[in-house]
Formats: structure tokens, C-alpha cells, sequence
């Protein structure tokens, strides 16, 4: 418990509230007055305006497409449903700089769309709804196909031989035991959009911009730190606000449903109605999530002198067009993977001892169903420990610089730093995949182990681990995926002839050249390939229902 | 494993002794355990009876130190427990759903109280080897235990429980989960196994049937309170309340008033056994001691039910004033329902109840 706890303390809160505090004060004297500046400023209305909107279009479009997805995913039985259900996850784990550059590559100037019909949407708000829905199509079909797939059916059938009729059947029954879910789904995805930064920050442009993106802007371009600080504060409040709500839901997912085994439930399709919506859904999935993609990779072979690997082969020499890259782009590959190793270990330490301590016996309820105030406390830590998926990652990483840079920790030229950031976006995911797991395990099966005279450190090894190692694997790999794609903080703190393969994409698309370019299409699907790997691994290992993503 | 009964110091009167134990939970309400004493001599078999939430569970888990009491003491070998963790009391607890440890083959699971213990591997393949062949499951070491039916689980559990020699070795409804031709068959298994090992045994249940098979002394709770003690004969034929009456299944309870060799009952005069002091008491009268006689003689009734019960048929009579009575009859002599019959009482299987008593 102490652990995670002071790695919180230090690594997230006193950055963010140093920074914030910086912003609001000056001397020691609190400025709240910037408040009212900065809330009234129209540009400020207008990019708080459109980060609500585009969250909430980019959700309703995702549940409005994914929702027959997860349909189809938990009822059909179709040949390549596991190889499918790898894929469609795969767009969640990528970093956003490679779908901001897949996009971009589709949509985008001398994209696909542009060569074929002269159609371009990078400069519409569209380009980034799409990116959105690729990006989250998988929590959708996770979470709510995920129960959809172990609700009886039987219970429909019941309220068929009541009499009720099919559709009155669905959504009488059906409906109600999954509304929570998609309620829970709904949140995590308005989550994810709302401080949505390296896909707006690629395919807006100058014209569209997110609170985060914004944060960035004041931060990185104008150095306007109070603007900043308000803003994080704002964004802080409403992440606040959705978390609660989807704490709330989650709770409320844990009232007692019938289960069974997914397998049992998914039937092969019959009917002219369900091959249209089993087809429908793979042409969605091949349009908008594999497409984008593939034509990704298509850019990166796609030399000045016909296809080849030209843009791969200059990627090993730090000679590229401008001499301004101190290091080979390809040996941000390595950095990534170095920092990807360290911070999932870091992930795994902190998440893990989390989890462990949030599923400690005496904080359970007690018989009389009351919840001890040490157990309330906890279950407030259990929500915080999903903070650091909604606060601003660029004030976390300006925060990292300004905080860590002087004695007793000063971490600025110290190599850990990038992995420390990563590590607070992976922790999260940790404590996701494995609380459910432990939970779920039978008390009594520690209480057997001790009274077999096992020590509590025994049990823990005996009983918790072996059940838990599947779950341990699979948040291994998420932790190590989104740390590979963090980019928000790691563009601040990493060093630059250190950048990881997110920070060379983005360096190399902020500049001019088709060599560039090339090179940024061609650093992406190396990245793409590391991340869809990782998954694939995972997938193996994967059982219906061991986490909540 | 009949070697630990060393001949050492001479060992206290009693292996378990509990004193005073109270538990609860939640700030207020009525507690769990109720200032509870109990002694287990060594090689005893004593078996705890009682309904659900009477705190049968919860006095094994206090003994085993998974439960902590609020107030009271646990002594083993004369030792006090305060304090001493789980893991270090040297008792066996059987789980009443087994929890077998599922990613473990049945071997793996015998043999990991022995591997706590840190014995050697030829020592822990010759004992498991030894207790499966003692619970009748020979060479079943590397079956999965998700394949082993509820029975086998049982064994397996049992096996387990035993293998690192526990001083004292704890039952939680051990066979609550079988059908009942296999319950019968292995309680008689279980009470041979334990006499030969020379086992001390508590084992709690809520079946009266597998109390009375299993052990050499039962122990009654209520509500948290120890309400009767006794060899299962004693209980059987003397409950001392009501509770316990009812509890067993006798409901020809009533209120009664003696005077000299009878009591005056809404049934009636019955007869009371000698020596019974005079004055207002609670009542009991087995089927077995309520005879049937024709209408004109006895107490005149109704067969309001009867139930065909294998060996014998149990009658439901309603007398013309006062509760139903419960009478068992031989297959031969059931009347039908709606008969008239006559009831009489023999003293023998009269029983006054305990006043103190709700």
C-alpha cells in the first residue's frame, strides 16, 4: 500500500500541483483572478466548446458503429472470430501518433483518398471523429461484447415463452443487464476523446484544438503557465467528474447477473438479417480499422522511385534531409524499447502491489455490511489510481521538469525519467486487469493454504500468484504497449538525442520533405508491428473476462 | 502416522479447551459465539450440532485463528493460542466446499501441507501415497482435481487435511455436499479411519444423523451458546430443551403441570417418569412412546396425515383439543387418514424439558 501510494505522491501529484501552483501564483501571492480571465477568453470558450463536442460525437459515433460489432462478436460463431478480435484490439494499444499519421495517410495531402478522388478530410473535423472511432472501436466491443458474450440467453428465451416478442424480448431483458456496461464503455471512450492529444494535435491542424492540445500550446509555444495551470485545472474537474460517474457505473456492472461461458452462447448465424449484420461488421472493420492501417504501410514503401525500402534502409543514418536529428531515427526504436521494458516493470511493481492491497481480506465488507472508514479510503485510492489516464500527460511532463530537477531527486539527466512517466499511463491498466482476477479468488483457498501452515508470504505465493500469472502476463503487455505509444509526457522529458519512436513520428511529420514524410509512414508501422505484436502474445494468453479492457 | 502419539511428559487433561469465547460482528447485535467453553480430551471425536448461523463455522475458525475472538481464550496442549498466527498452530481444517487448490494435481495438493513443512520428497510421496490409499483413492496423484467427482473431492480434501499430522484435525460439514448413500457410507468410514489413527476430531454439522454416527460426544449450540453436551445417546433420549427437542425433530412439545406420577397437559393426563419434581414445565413425549389404542379408550383423535418413512409409517393425529401430536406406528397397524383413533401415553419416552428455555 505504501509503495504505490508515495510513487503517487511523487511521481504524479507533486508535479502536477507544483506546476499548477506555479501557474496560479505569483510570488506568494494566489492568483485566482486568472480564473475569470482565462475562462472568459473566447478563443478558450471555443476550444473548451469544441473539446465537449467532438468527445461526445466521437462517442455516439463509436457506440452507434461498435455496438453491432459487439453483437456480432459475442452471439456469432464465425472461422477467424480469435485472429478478428486480436485485430479489432489492436488500433487501442497503437500510439496516437501513428493513427494521427495513418489518418493522415489516408485523408490526408497526397493521401489515398486525395490520389484517388481528390477527397481530403484532414482539414475537417471528420478526419478526427474517424480517428477516434478507430482508436476506441475495441473498448466498445471489449466491454460490452465481453458481457453481451456471457449473458444467458435463456433469459431472453424466458421472456420469448412469456410472450413478450423478439425486440421486446432484447430490450426488456437484454438491454437493462447491459446498459451499465455500455454506460461504463461510453465513459471510458468520452474519456479518452475528451483529452485526446496526439490525434487532434495531427489532424487538426491550426483549426481544431483540444484542452490538451491547448495545455501544450500555452506550455510549449507561448510559455503562458498560468493559462496553462487553469486549464489543467478545468480538464482535472471534468475528468474528475467522468471518473466518478464511471466508478459509479462499474458498481452498479457488479449487481448479480447470470453467466455462463461465452463459448456456449456464440451460435453460427442463420438468416438473411444476421449474415447482413456479421458482413456489415467485418466491412467496417476492414474500411475503418484495417484500411487506415494498411495504407499506412502502403506510405511507408511507397519510395520516390516506385515501391522499396528506401525510407526503412535511411532510417539507420542520422543523415537525413536537415541535419538537425542528432541521432539515427531508428535508434529511437531501441530507446523505446529500453523505456518500454523499464517502465513496465515499474508498472507492474507499483499496479501490482495496488491491486493486491485494494483485495486485502480485512478491507472486504464485514458481515454486518458496513464499510470500515480505512476501506472507504481505499476504495477512494482505487478511482485515483485512474487518474493519471485522464490528466493532462503534457502537464505531467512539464510538471516532471520543473519538479525532479534539483536535490534530493534530480532525475533530469537521469535516464529513468521517461520510464517513471510512462509508467503512471501503464499503472492504471495494471490495476484493471488484475483487480477482477484477484478478487475473484476464494478466500478460503488462502485460509486453506494457512492452515496447512503456509505463512502469509507462502499463500501469496502458493495460492494468488499461480492464479493470477495469466492476468500478470496480459497487464505486462498492456503496460509495455502503452508505454511504447506515450507521447504527451515523453515529448517533454525525453532527451533529445534519446527521442522514442512516438517523438521521432512527430518530429519527423513537423517537418517538410517527402523523405521525412517517408521516413515518419515507415518509423510508424515499425511501431504498429512492435505494439500488434505484443497484443497477439497477449491474445494467446487472454481469457474471456480478465479485465475490464 | 500412528507414531506421533509419543510417550513423553504427560499431556494435559485436555487438547483443546476453549474458555469464555465471545465473538461478534458489527458493533452491536447478538454475538456470534456467546462466551463459549468447550474441552476436547485428546483422541476424541466431538461433533457440533446446530442450525445455520448458530456459530458452528465460527467457532472452528476461531480455533484455527482465522476468526479472532473478541473476548475468551483458545488453549491447545495447554498452551494459549493469543497471538499465534494461523500457519503456526498445528490444526487441520477440512473446508466445507473442500477448496481444493485447482491448479494443483491431487498429489500436488496432499502434499502441500507437507511441503510447508518443508519435508523431503521421498517422505512426501510415501505419505500421500500412504493416505490415498487410506481414503480409497490408490494412485490417483496425478489427476486433475477439476475430474475428480464431489466425493473423491471429499476424500482428496480429507487426505489433505491429514497429511501433516495435525494435533487436532477440524470438520466444516464434511460431508454437507454428498448424496445421502454415500454420506451414510463414509461417515461409518470416517469414524473407523479416526479411531484407527488415534485422531482428535472436532467436526461441526447441521445433520443430526451425522452428528450422532460420527462422534463419541455431541455438543448442541444455539444462537451462539452451547445448549446441550452429552454422548449421542444422552441427547437422544434426554433432550434438555425444547430447542433441542425441536432441533431433532420432535415437535410433541407442550405445556404441562405435575402433580405426583402425572402431569396435567391439554392432551390430557400423561404420565411422567419417577422423581419428577411437581409444578409447571415444558413437555416432550416421543412418537415412539405415543401408542395407539381404539377410539372409545384413549385420548379420541383424527389421523390428520401420514407419512410412509421406510421402516415405519409417522402419523400426524389431531385430538379433539390441543396441539397435533406425532405418533410412529408399525407398517402393519397404520390406520388411514381420517380414521378415529384412540392415543395413549407410555412414561418411558417422557421427557421434562428444561423451563429455562425459549
Amino acid at each position: 500500500m505504501a509503495v504505490p501510494f508515495a510513487f503517487f505522491a511523487l511521481f504524479f501529484a507533486y508535479p502536477v500541483v507544483a506546476i499548477v501552483g506555479r501557474g496560479l501564483k505569483n510570488g506568494a501571492q494566489w492568483q485566482l483572478g486568472r480564473f475569470g480571465d482565462v475562462v472568459t477568453d473566447p478563443d478558450v470558450v471555443h476550444v473548451l466548446w469544441f473539446t465537449v463536442w467532438q468527445a461526445a460525437a466521437s462517442t455516439g459515433l463509436t457506440l452507434l458503429i461498435a455496438l453491432p460489432g459487439a453483437y456480432a462478436f459475442a452471439r456469432f460463431d464465425f472461422p477467424g472470430k480469435q485472429l478478428l478480435r486480436a485485430v479489432v484490439a489492436v488500433p487501442f494499444v497503437l500510439p496516437t501518433v501513428v493513427v494521427g499519421s495513418a489518418f493522415l495517410a489516408l485523408l490526408g495531402r497526397g493521401g489515398l483518398l486525395d490520389d484517388l478522388w481528390g477527397i481530403r478530410l484532414d482539414t475537417s473535423v471528420w478526419a478526427i471523429l474517424l480517428a477516434h472511432v478507430f482508436f476506441n472501436y475495441a473498448v466498445v466491443v471489449r466491454t460490452v461484447g465481453g458481457l453481451w458474450g456471457q449473458l444467458d440467453p435463456r433469459q431472453e428465451e424466458a421472456a420469448r415463452v412469456l410472450g413478450a416478442g423478439r425486440f421486446a424480448a432484447w430490450r426488456r431483458v437484454t438491454l437493462p443487464a447491459l446498459a451499465p456496461a455500455v454506460a461504463a464503455a461510453a465513459l471510458m471512450v468520452f474519456l479518452f476523446t475528451f483529452t485526446s492529444f496526439g490525434v487532434v494535435q495531427i489532424l487538426g491542424g491550426p483549426t481544431f484544438s483540444t484542452l490538451e492540445v491547448e495545455i501544450y500550446r500555452q506550455t510549449a509555444d507561448f510559455l503562458d503557465l498560468p493559462t496553462a495551470a487553469v486549464l489543467t485545472l478545468i480538464q482535472f474537474a471534468a475528468v474528475l467528474g467522468v471518473l466518478a460517474l464511471h466508478a459509479w457505473t462499474v458498481r452498479r456492472r457488479e449487481s448479480a447477473l447470470r453467466l455462463v461461458d461465452a463459448a456456449r452462447t456464440a451460435r453460427r448465424p442463420h438468416g438473411r438479417g444476421q449474415w447482413a449484420l456479421l458482413w456489415g461488421t467485418l466491412l467496417v472493420i476492414a474500411v475503418l480499422l484495417i484500411a487506415p492501417l494498411a495504407v499506412l504501410v502502403e506510405r511507408s514503401f511507397a519510395g520516390p522511385d516506385g515501391y522499396g525500402t528506401v525510407f526503412y534502409a535511411s532510417l539507420r543514418s542520422a543523415a537525413t534531409a536537415d541535419s538537425t536529428f542528432a541521432v539515427a531515427p531508428l535508434d529511437a526504436l531501441w530507446n523505446s524499447l529500453a523505456y518500454g521494458a523499464a517502465a513496465t516493470a515499474i508498472a507492474l511493481v507499483v499496479g501490482g502491489l495496488a491491486a493486491a492491497a485494494l483485495t486485502l481480506p480485512r478491507l472486504r465488507r464485514g458481515r454486518s455490511g458496513r464499510i470500515p472508514l480505512v476501506s472507504r479510503l481505499v476504495r477512494g485510492f482505487d478511482a485515483l489510481l485512474m487518474l493519471p489516464l485522464g490528466v493532462s500527460a503534457v502537464t505531467v511532463g512539464f510538471g516532471f521538469l520543473i519538479t525532479l530537477d534539483r536535490p534530493p531527486l534530480d532525475l533530469r539527466a537521469s535516464w529513468w525519467l521517461v520510464p517513471l512517466a510512462q509508467a503512471l499511463v501503464g499503472v492504471p491498466f495494471v490495476v484493471r486487469t488484475m483487480l477482477p482476477v484477484l478478487r475473484a479468488v476464494d478466500g478460503r483457498l488462502r485460509e486453506a493454504a494457512a492452515v496447512l501452515g503456509a505463512s502469509p508470504w507462502r499463500v501469496w505465493r502458493e495460492v494468488d500468484l499461480p492464479l493470477v500469472r495469466r492476468a500478470l502476463l496480459i497487464a505486462a503487455g498492456f503496460a509495455f504497449a502503452v508505454s511504447l505509444g506515450e507521447f504527451g509526457a515523453t515529448v517533454f522529458i525525453a532527451r533529445p538525442d534519446q527521442p522514442t519512436l512516438p517523438v521521432a513520428v512527430a518530429r519527423l511529420l513537423g517537418r517538410a520533405g517527402e523523405l521525412n514524410y517517408g521516413q515518419a509512414m515507415a518509423l510508424s508501422t515499425i511501431l504498429m508491428v512492435v505494439c500488434a505484436g505484443a497484443l497477439l502474445l497477449l491474445e494467446r494468453a487472454r481469457t474471456d473476462h480478465s479485465g475490464e479492457f | 502416522m500412528t507414531a506421533r502419539h509419543g510417550t513423553t511428559a504427560p499431556r494435559p487433561p485436555q487438547l483443546l479447551r476453549l474458555g469464555g469465547v465471545t465473538v461478534r460482528f458489527g458493533a452491536s447485535g447478538r454475538p456470534a459465539l456467546d462466551a463459549v467453553d468447550l474441552d476436547v480430551a485428546a483422541h476424541e471425536i466431538v461433533c457440533v450440532l446446530g442450525p445455520s448461523g448458530s456459530g458452528k463455522s465460527t467457532l472452528l475458525r476461531v480455533v484455527a485463528g482465522l476468526q479472532q475472538a473478541d473476548a475468551g481464550q483458545v488453549l491447545l496442549e495447554g498452551r494459549n493460542q493469543a497471538g499465534v498466527p494461523t500457519h503456526r498452530r498445528g490444526v487441520g481444517l477440512m473446508f466445507q466446499d473442500h477448496q481444493l487448490f485447482p491448479q494443483r494435481d491431487v498429489a500436488g495438493n496432499v502434499a502441500f501441507g507437507l511441503r510447508m513443512r518443508g519435508s523431503s520428497r521421498t517422505h512426501q510421496e510415501r505419505t500421500v501415497a500412504g493416505l490415498l490409499d487410506l481414503v480409497g483413492l490408490p494412485g490417483a496423484q496425478r489427476r486433475a482435481v477439476a475430474s475428480l467427482s464431489g466425493g473423491e473431492q471429499q476424500r482428496v480434501a480429507l487426505a489433505r487435511a491429514l497429511a501433516p499430522s495435525p494435533r487436532l484435525l477440524m470438520l466444516d460439514e464434511p460431508l454437507g455436499q454428498l448424496d445421502r448413500g454415500l454420506r451414510e457410507r463414509l461417515v461409518v468410514e470416517l469414524r473407523r479411519l479416526f479411531h484407527e489413527l488415534g485422531t482428535t476430531v472436532l467436526a461441526v454439522t447441521h445433520d443430526q444423523g451425522e452428528a450422532f454416527a460420527l462422534a463419541d460426544r455431541v455438543v448442541v449450540m444455539q444462537d451462539g451458546r452451547i445448549a446441550q453436551t452429552g454422548t449421542p445417546l444422552e441427547v437422544w433420549q434426554r433432550p434438555a430443551t425444547e430447542f433441542v427437542a425441536r432441533f431433532l425433530g420432535f415437535d410433541n412439545v407442550v405445556e404441562a403441570t405435575v402433580q405426583g406420577e402425572a402431569a396435567a397437559t391439554p392432551w390430557g393426563k400423561v404420565p411422567v417418569p419417577d422423581g419428577t419434581p411437581d409444578g409447571p414445565c415444558r413437555l416432550l413425549v416421543r412418537p415412539a412412546g405415543v401408542r395407539l389404542t381404539s377410539a372409545a379408550e384413549g385420548l379420541p383423535a383424527t389421523v390428520a396425515a401420514r407419512t410412509f418413512r421406510g421402516t415405519h409409517v409417522a402419523l400426524l393425529l389431531q385430538p379433539a383439543g390441543g396441539p397435533q401430536v406425532e405418533a410412529a406406528c408399525a407398517l402393519r397397524d397404520a390406520p388411514e387418514t381420517g380414521e378415529r383413533v384412540g392415543i395413549a401415553f407410555a412414561a418411558p419416552d417422557v421427557v421434562v424439558l428444561d423451563a429455562a428455555d425459549g
